[in-house]
């Protein structure tokens, strides 16, 4: 069994111009929700599988408009296509969402710290994921299901606002059906036919069946969501050092160069986005930050 | 009887409670189930009992005219239901309705109210507990109304 790292694990993968912008081509789009979306992605030079280990994020480049931060959220396995899941919010994201298959858009990276899976080995894994959250914390999931037998329980809790919220519907199905994976689901606000949890998503730690004493637990969602979930968490007897989050700031040079996502002493883009909580929870009560 | 009190005895709710108390709740206790659909009380009835749900799911809700019912919470295998028996003028708030066929143990909350009347050591046990779920609730109810997946979600 692995002993938890002081830090969430940095990809050993280096690059060999951390700003040099190659070119994909979106092969898909799939609109998860009304705002959210997924791009596949295929490299225009064609060759070269693109390596990245759990949590990792790529800068997305659109021509024109500019460059922000999203995490992967397809297979690490697999060499294509290049997912990522993201919700049209910002000037780029939205004009990101008016692309379509066959347009170009700029990728580099990966960037950042990754989910601890190697420091998992051996115990239980609690998955808590909230809104868009789920979308850095997928592939965890697919990782998680191609090394099952190095784990013991894995536990998806999965909180949206309201069904029509929820990310990957089908892949959601898929997991409820599996005999190795227990997956909770809850919205805030029930519509429609939901027959499911009604609640937010901390109301599924409590009762998720899991042991604490021996548990990893992976949060991804908004930061407040991420605050109280860790709060329950650690109610229920979860370890400070076996817990981890993954931050979201403005990240722009990806590389701990520029700065503008600096949190204290710690540069998200490079020492984050996954941070256990120990280290980073200073952050969390911090006005300033 | 006897397996009402193991029923109990066993509860997370009525953990370290002690065994006289726990008959005492035995002797206000029944066993219920609601068919899928079925409303366990509704909005400004008396409210005279209290759930520990056994099997099932159950949807805490309120009827809004031409919209239907909307949705606040969901309480499940495992959870207490109600507490409105414990407030005067004990009147239920919302509706609770059986999403799926639910199975519970009911306690008699007016014939409890008497019995922490009669003795306080049982009412401070109950009140203890009880303050535990509606601060609980509060708190989840708070987190609730943040919104935290909305359009402003950092």
């Amino acid at each position: 069994m692995a002993k938890m790292q002081n830090k969430s694990k940095t990809s050993d993968i280096s690059l060999i111009d951390p700003m040099l912008v190659q070119a994909y081509t979106i092969q898909r789009v799939v609109r998860e929700t009304f705002d959210t979306f997924s791009l596949e992605l295929e490299p225009q030079s064609g060759g070269g599988e693109f390596k990245f280990a759990p949590g990792q994020f790529n800068m997305l480049y659109v021509y024109g408009v500019g460059e922000v931060p999203i995490s992967i959220s397809g297979d690490p396995s697999k060499e294509k296509p290049l997912i990522h899941t993201t919700r049209a919010v910002g000037t780029v994201t939205k004009a990101m969402k008016n692309l379509k298959v066959g347009d170009t858009i700029g990728i580099r990276g990966p960037y950042g710290s990754s989910w601890p899976v190697k420091e998992a080995e051996g115990y239980d894994v609690v998955i808590v994921a909230g809104g868009i959250g789920l979308a850095p914390l997928r592939p965890v999931i697919y990782y998680l299901l191609q090394h099952r037998n190095k784990y013991g329980r894995i536990v998806l809790l999965y909180g949206t606002r309201t069904p029509e919220d929820m990310l990957y519907r089908k892949q959601l199905e898929k997991w409820r059906s599996r005999f190795d994976l227990e997956t909770y689901l809850t919205v805030d606000r029930a519509t429609g036919s939901w027959r499911g949890n009604v609640g937010v998503v901390t109301t599924l730690i409590g009762r998720a069946p899991f042991d604490p004493l021996h548990s990893v637990a992976v949060v991804c969602g908004p930061e407040i969501m991420m605050r109280y979930t860790v709060l329950e968490l650690l109610k229920r007897g979860v370890d400070e050092e076996k817990t981890y989050i993954s931050m979201e700031r403005n990240m722009k040079c990806g590389i701990g160069l520029c700065g503008h996502c600096q949190l204290g002493s710690s540069f998200v883009c490079k020492d984050g986005p996954v941070y256990r909580y120990d280290n980073i929870k200073h952050a969390f009560t911090m006005w300033e930050m | 009887m006897e397996n009402l009190e193991r029923i109990l005895t066993e509860h997370p709710f009525l953990t370290g409670m002690d065994k006289k108390h726990i008959q005492t709740l035995v002797g206000c206790a029944s066993n219920v189930a609601f068919k899928e659909g079925e409303f366990i009380f509704k909005e400004g009835s008396d409210a005279d009992s209290f759930y520990f749900i056994r099997h099932g799911r159950v949807q805490i809700e309120t009827h809004v005219p031409q919209k239907g019912a909307i949705v606040i919470r969901s309480r499940e295998a495992g959870e207490i239901l109600g507490w409105s028996w414990l407030v005067p003028p004990y009147k239920w708030h919302f509706d609770a309705r059986a999403v799926e066929l639910t199975r519970a143990i009911v306690l008699d909350g007016k014939c409890l109210r008497d019995k922490c009347e009669d003795d306080h050591d049982l009412g401070y046990e109950i009140m203890k507990r009880f303050n535990l779920i509606i601060a609980e609730r509060l708190e989840q109810t708070r987190f609730q109304l943040m919104d935290v997946y909305g359009k402003n979600a950092k």
